[in-house]
């Protein structure tokens, strides 16, 4: 406790010497910048939000209503891409900020300017995004996935857009080598890697990962750009290059990208579980190999993004078997979670509430994700509603519900304040009706054969898609709430007492006194 | 006045839940027709089997996860605080452990072995009876029929909806976006191989009742095969996003008789000798005018509008254009070949040098356009090397 003592004393010294807005421009403090991170990442949450909404008003009946078939193709790619690298991946990388080093009792990041310039790259990045609607053709409508040879015809907006994913592929690059060597040079003595918070593995993996795949996008992108530009034929079968090329390219990326979303959710889910559980996380080491496992296993399923690419029938084989290989230690995991639960004594705080529904409804992306992995039902499957389903219970009730509870389990130890436990439920219920209500019947459009990416539809999609488009606006405004509850903690919360959460076990809640204060551990603690 | 949330409880919430059910099901019971849910009914022995192998999957992860669950839900029942239920201490158990990563192994085993009879029956393309070349196009479909009976014709299929349909000014037809000029016409029980490419950008084809998809992409050909066991009309639309109007080029397959099917064959026949235009003979401007609308109609009005305005930046007007009113070997030359990095496409491979020189004759007199000046097919086929 004696890192605590001196804490008290010294840390109002330590705060740089600027206030205002200078202070956050110039902080290296690993808890200003995961404040700025979650902020920005709620932000861009809104912005691809209000995107989505608008594909989902144009989508209410069929015709063409709202927007043109331009624009709408423009929202779909805009909304993917400022989604998953906006929204999603800073959240995350956020929470990584100021839980890492309060978790395994080190001061701080171990490159803190870096830390700081890799968050203020971020709004940069964003800025060139948004700005791309503003070019001569607007935004690429291309979808997140960018494939070529259509972006060759598309106007400067691409071009932004391009410079954008190299800039928030350098800002993921630092931030991970950042988090990897905090993780493995600063923990503090006695806290062993088999010691560590399942949340702290879990992004160690992700950080490889990151470290990985991100210069591959920044290869693929660059490749589209000199064709586009430079008169190189990489993705131009008339120049001796090949379209497929672009996708093998994109989706080594693109599906260890998948796990770079999902690990940290499931790391905030195994803290959550057991301290609502009032139980230890259960089968930990087979958590940290089955997350080891889903990481290098992400490296060999690519292809199976492409099964109606043509490939030969042994490829077709080769990715379904591994694919599906997937499926064994996804289901470690969420055996161990129930194990958990299993005879605890279990209470359903929001945090909790939203670590069941992750659980719930992930675990029904996951199967859908198994039968799309089979390649010849996949045939039927491809690029229809049925993989946007599919994807939404991945992304948004796996990856963004476990943020929600991230926010509602670490808030009092962020602010020294409790959100407001009523409206907590609220924001849950709603979120989780809404979502199902959303994503659940796309499931049925997809089956019955209407394909992604489309503004307008025949006639048989109808109700699926009002319900869908009632759903969707249901969910953005329950959003909203969110914000009330999270500001409203912050200006009138009640006090929140040392240990709000009577299961919570890690140092951060043990050792340290809530709020957490501007400095800790300054001196390591030594953990028995 | 302050505004106080009702407490959440669990009747609460089943009253919520109901609400939203019946209201959902009212929006159901509004549609005209009870909504499709599942796959489409198979028309082949591939759409069969994959019908089978996804309701053989979804009976099995249904279980599984209803079992997954049972044990969640009877923990949240049963092992609460509020029920005063004290927490055990176990956190490892090796057999169990052992046992729930063998058991889905097995699992995968008995789910894969009959996928990959079905995708080595999908990929087995050889001895077809029929070979038809699909070609995608911003925003059509070019079909060839390259070998066996009806080889030789060659036609392009383009969506016949309407614009004020899909504008919401005339009510919306039964095939909305389902229609097009030319369906691609097959006999029943005969192999058919599709093979797939693109002219600009990656398309796919897909036709759900025969199980059948490819992506058509640009420089390659790629292949798949079906065997129709019904006959009808079967409809379906391009599945890769390729630009603009991707939701707007369906994908319509006639399955008839073989006697049907030869019968089609050879009116295709005649109608493509009547119709066969030559190239060495003189038009009149109206003539050539008349006929350059049409083509402009079903090629052009997608990009450069029906008003010539086109949509700039990215499709540039035709009307008062400096290419459109320039000299008449530039313009030519740029619609036979195409302008490369752009949703321009090469049109000397699409149309023959009657319409061609029918539809520039057609924009260099059109709108505001006044060159007064007919060209002939025979200038185009000096110009095509």
């Amino acid at each position: 406790m004696s890192a605590v003592l001196d804490d008290h004393g010294h840390a109002h010294d330590h705060h740089g010497g600027y206030g205002g807005i200078m202070r956050w421009i110039t902080t290296t403090n690993h808890k200003d910048i995961g404040t700025l991170y979650l902020w920005f990442s709620f932000v861009m949450f809104m912005v691809g939000g209000v995107m989505a909404l608008v594909i989902r008003a144009e989508l209410f009946e069929p015709g063409l209503q709202f927007v043109n078939p331009d624009f709408f193709n423009q929202m779909t790619t805009m909304h993917g891409l400022i989604m998953v690298f906006g929204a999603i991946m800073p959240a995350f990388v956020g929470f990584a900020n100021w839980q890492i080093p309060m978790m395994i009792g080190a001061p701080d990041m171990a490159f803190a300017r870096l830390n700081n310039w890799s968050f203020w790259i971020l709004p940069f990045a964003a800025s060139l995004l948004v700005l791309s609607f503003f070019m001569p053709g607007g935004a690429p409508g291309v979808g997140w996935t960018m494939y070529a040879p259509l972006t060759v015809q598309m106007g400067m907006g691409m071009d932004l857009t391009i410079f954008a994913v190299h800039l928030l592929g350098m800002s993921s690059i630092m931030g991970s080598i950042n988090i990897l060597t905090t993780i493995l040079n600063m923990r503090a003595p006695g806290m062993t890697l088999m010691r560590m918070p399942m949340f702290v593995w879990t992004w160690l993996i992700t950080a490889y990962l990151l470290v990985a795949t991100m210069p591959v996008l920044a290869g693929a992108v660059t490749m589209t750009l000199a064709d586009r530009h430079f008169g190189t034929s990489f993705f131009n079968a008339a120049g001796g290059g090949d379209p497929v090329l672009y996708q093998h390219i994109f989706w080594f990326f693109g599906h260890p990208e998948v796990y770079i979303i999902a690990l940290p959710a499931f790391g905030v889910v195994s803290q959550v579980i057991p301290a609502f559980s009032r139980k230890p996380l259960f089968g930990y080491a087979s958590m940290v190999s089955a997350t080891t496992g889903i990481a290098i296993l992400s490296f060999i399923v690519w292809a199976h993004h492409m099964y109606t690419v043509g490939m030969p029938v042994t490829g077709q084989l080769f990715f379904m078997y591994a694919t599906a290989l997937i499926a064994v230690p996804t289901g470690v995991k969420v055996f161990n979670w129930v194990a958990t639960m299993w005879k605890g004594s279990l209470s359903f705080e929001t945090p909790m509430l939203f670590a069941i529904g992750f659980l719930f409804l992930f675990t029904m992306g996951g199967f859908s994700g198994l039968v799309l992995s089979l390649a010849a039902v996949d045939i039927q499957l491809h690029d229809t509603y049925y993989v946007v389903a599919h994807f939404h219970y991945v992304m948004v009730a796996g990856a963004l519900f476990a943020a929600f509870a991230g926010v509602y389990f670490w808030l009092p130890k962020w602010i020294g304040r409790m959100y407001d436990e009523t409206l907590g439920q609220w924001h849950f219920w709603l979120t989780m009706i809404f979502f199902n209500v959303t994503f659940f019947v796309q499931h049925f459009a997809g089956l019955a054969g209407m394909p992604r990416r489309i503004p307008d539809y025949p006639l048989m999609f109808e109700t699926w898609n009002k319900i869908s488009s009632i759903g969707a606006f249901g969910f953005g405004l329950s959003q909203l709430l969110f914000l009330y509850i999270v500001l409203k903690a912050i200006r009138s919360g009640e006090r929140a007492p040392q240990r709000p959460w009577e299961g919570a076990d890690s140092i951060d809640w043990t050792m340290l006194p809530t709020p957490a204060p501007y400095h800790t551990f300054e001196t390591p603690p030594l953990i028995k | 006045m302050r505004f106080v949330w009702p407490r959440i409880t669990v009747s609460g919430l089943l009253i919520a839940m109901l609400a939203g059910g019946a209201a959902a099901a009212a929006l159901a019971s509004g549609a005209a027709e009870a909504a499709p849910w599942n796959l489409q009914p198979a028309a082949s022995k591939i759409a069969a089997d994959i019908h089978g192998l996804h309701e053989y999957v979804m009976l099995l992860v249904t279980v599984i996860f209803v079992g997954v669950f049972a044990f969640m839900f009877w923990a949240i029942y049963a092992h609460r605080k509020s029920t005063g239920h004290k927490a055990a201490h176990f956190h490892e158990n090796t057999t169990i452990e052992v046992i729930w990563t063998v058991i889905p192994l097995v699992i995968l085993v008995v789910i894969a072995w009959p996928v990959t009879k079905t995708v080595i029956a999908q990929k087995n393309t050889a001895n077809p009876d029929i070979t038809v070349k699909v070609t995608g196009y911003q925003w059509k479909w070019g079909y060839d029929y390259v070998k066996g009976e009806g080889e030789g014709i060659s036609f392009v299929s383009t969506l016949s909806t309407p614009r004020d349909q899909i504008e919401g000014r005339a009510p919306k037809g039964e095939h909305y976006l389902l229609e097009v000029d030319n369906e691609m016409v097959v006999p029943i029980g005969k192999k058919v191989r599709v093979l797939t490419t693109a002219a600009d950008v990656i398309h796919s084809w897909w036709v759900p009742v025969f199980g059948a998809k490819q992506d058509a992409i640009p420089g390659f050909i790629r292949d798949l095969w079906f065997k129709a066991e019904k006959t009808g009309t079967f409809r379906s639309q391009c599945v890769e996003l390729c630009g603009k109007d991707h939701g707007f080029m369906p994908i319509v397959v006639r399955v008839v008789s073989a006697d049907d099917y030869t019968r089609w064959v050879a009116e295709q026949k005649k109608i493509s000798a009547a119709i066969a235009d030559d190239p060495n003979k003189s038009y009149a401007l109206d003539e050539l005018k008349a006929r350059g609308e049409k083509v402009y109609a079903a090629n052009c009005v997608a990009c450069h509008q029906s008003t010539g305005k086109g949509v700039p930046p990215a499709f540039p007007a035709l009307d008062g254009s400096k290419i459109v009113n320039g000299p008449k070997s530039v313009q030519m030359a740029l619609v036979l070949n195409g302008k490369p990095g752009t949703a321009m496409a090469a049109f000397g491979t699409q149309l023959n040098d009657l319409e061609l020189a029918a539809v520039v004759t057609f924009t260099r007199n059109a709108w505001g356009n006044r060159a007064g000046e007919a060209i002939q097919p025979s200038e185009v086929k000096a110009l095509r090397k």
